[in-house]
């Protein structure tokens, strides 16, 4: 109990930089994700190829390693001196777009056939195929998934503390070194994350019910 | 008939032309992109032989090998126990008595809603201080507070698969197997576990897989496993006056994606094998694992019809 109002500031920043490092990377991954389903399902063949390889390899790679991977080796590719919290984001954009990807692709997949066989017919291009007629209807199919993909992302998180960013387990680690028993630091974060959570599916359970179709 | 080819026309002359010069287009760019990272790594010295001559050394190879060792060590325990504790967890929570649903239900849910590394370091903590009275000895509390971690976590997602896979076998079979006359524990061990776990099958085998990209959280805590000894070795070599991560770390990544697409592949056989059969229930889609494992409802994933995801 003491812990938790001896140390407000610290628990607050920790908060601050869960939420933060999610938000960024949940940004990055959707973008990403969307993109790379777009090239999975198209009509170029390297780019399907492309896709398919960034899905399998992402998916199968830990996230450990790739926050090495960002910490070490993509430095040295792009500008080195990047900041600890651009580099946690890129490890967790590009791993949760790959679920994020397979998820946008599996609703794609569940778009009656006729809406896109409509839209082809009234002479609309693939791009416009796809962005006006048949993501638009994937999203409400996409959002439970994608809930389940962003409280995953809030919990792989944590991974990013032990990278020097600032965050709930940053923190959680820097006060149990300070003797605090670990019990109530153990419990204090998971009521932190447990309302991270809470509120993204209830953010997504209030967009289900918005963009609810009967059908 | 898959979703991909509806969204497009059959390309005629014109399209053919213009998917060409995409396709060309399009191989440049990923190859452009492949050439600069390539490149760039060429450029401070990533690929000269003297980096990947380590490789010879056999402090080096049995470096890897103890890592991938450790590796299977902790995800062989933990998947073992992971197992067990789920049937356990998913008996519990489904039964008649007030009390012991509850206390499942809040052991699931508190242990999926917390990060795992969180939860590993806690444990981490914790037997590092009472290691005396444990009579835990070097790498010991590393490794156990891995294996539990990844046991309570893994158990508590397997736990509610399995629930799943409970409640999705038809109700005719546990009242037929009530009506022969058998007991609780004999309706649950005999009728409804076997059916829950071959119709899981698929998911179960996924989360193992998601088990062994976490053993990779040992790195975090110390434990010398695979990522660990590949983070030492690449402190401790120096080639060049530089260090050789970049040679490891390509040489490591590509164990553990082989680690893991070979469990991958046994859970799509074990769909298709399971799909060929005409008998019994539908076997659950393997390939959304993740992302339905690591959700607050995993009920959602209850196996479809045998019908398939071909529409």
């Amino acid at each position: 109990m003491n812990v938790l109002l001896d140390y407000l500031p610290e628990f607050r920043d920790g908060f601050l930089g869960t939420l933060a490092i999610t938000g960024s990377s949940a940004l990055l991954a959707l973008v990403l994700g969307v993109l790379i389903a777009g090239f999975r399902v198209s009509p170029i063949p390297p780019l399907r190829a492309f896709g398919t390889a960034w899905v399998t390899l992402l998916r199968n790679t830990p996230l450990t390693l790739l926050f090495l991977v960002a910490v070490f080796v993509v430095p040295q590719i792009l500008v080195p001196g990047a900041s600890p919290f651009v580099l946690a984001t890129l490890a967790l954009g590009f791993y949760t777009s790959s679920f994020v990807c397979e998820a946008v692709r599996s609703g794609i997949n569940t778009v009656p056939l006729g809406q896109a066989e409509a839209a082809r017919s009234i002479g609309m291009t693939f791009s416009q195929t796809l962005r006006l007629v048949v993501l638009p209807q994937a999203t409400r199919t996409v959002l439970p998934p994608m809930s389940s993909i962003f409280i995953a992302l809030t919990k792989n998180s944590a991974i990013a503390g032990a990278f020097s960013v600032t965050d709930l387990f940053g923190h959680s680690k820097l006060l149990s070194d300070k003797g605090y028993a670990i019990g109530w630091i153990f419990l204090w974060i998971a009521l932190a994350y447990l309302v991270i959570t809470f509120s993204i599916s209830a953010l997504f359970r209030v967009l289900e019910r918005r963009m609810g179709v009967a059908r | 008939m898959s979703g991909a080819s509806v969204l497009y026309d059959v390309p005629g002359p014109k399209a053919k032309v213009r998917n060409r010069v995409y396709t060309v287009v399009g191989s440049l760019a990923v190859l452009a992109v492949l050439a600069f990272i390539v490149m760039r790594l060429g450029d401070k010295g990533q690929f000269d032989p003297e980096k990947w001559n380590i490789f010879n050394y056999a402090g080096v190879r049995t470096g890897i090998r103890d890592g991938v060792l450790a590796t299977l060590k902790v995800f062989a325990i933990a998947a073992v126990l992971s197992l067990v504790l789920g049937v356990l967890l998913a008996v519990a929570r489904l039964s008649d008595h007030k009390a012991v649903r509850w206390l499942a239900t809040g052991f699931i849910e508190l242990f999926r809603a917390v990060p795992l590394l969180i939860t590993v370091y806690a444990l981490w903590v914790i037997l590092l201080s009472n290691r005396d009275d444990l009579s835990l000895t070097g790498s010991q509390p590393q490794f156990w507070a891995l294996v539990l971690g990844l046991t309570v976590y893994n158990g508590s997602v397997q736990a509610e698969v399995l629930r799943a896979g409970i409640n999705s076998v038809p109700k005719g079979q546990s009242e037929a197997a009530y009506a022969l006359g058998l007991s609780k524990t004999q309706v649950m061990t005999t009728v409804l576990i076997p059916q829950a776990v071959r119709a899981m099958m698929p998911t179960i085998i996924s989360q193992l897989v998601v088990t062994l990209k976490d053993t990779s959280l040992g790195f975090i805590i110390t434990y010398e496993e695979l990522l660990y000894s590949a983070r030492q070795m690449s402190t401790n070599i120096i080639v060049n006056g530089e260090d050789v991560y970049v040679p490891v770390i390509i040489v490591t990544g590509s164990i553990y994606v082989a680690m893991c697409l070979a469990l991958s592949a046994l859970a799509n056989w074990i769909e298709r094998r399971g799909r060929r059969a005409k008998t019994g229930i539908g076997v659950a889609e393997a390939g959304e694992p993740v992302a339905a494992t690591d959700a607050l409802e995993v009920s959602d994933a209850v196996p479809a019809a045998p019908a398939g995801k071909d529409n």
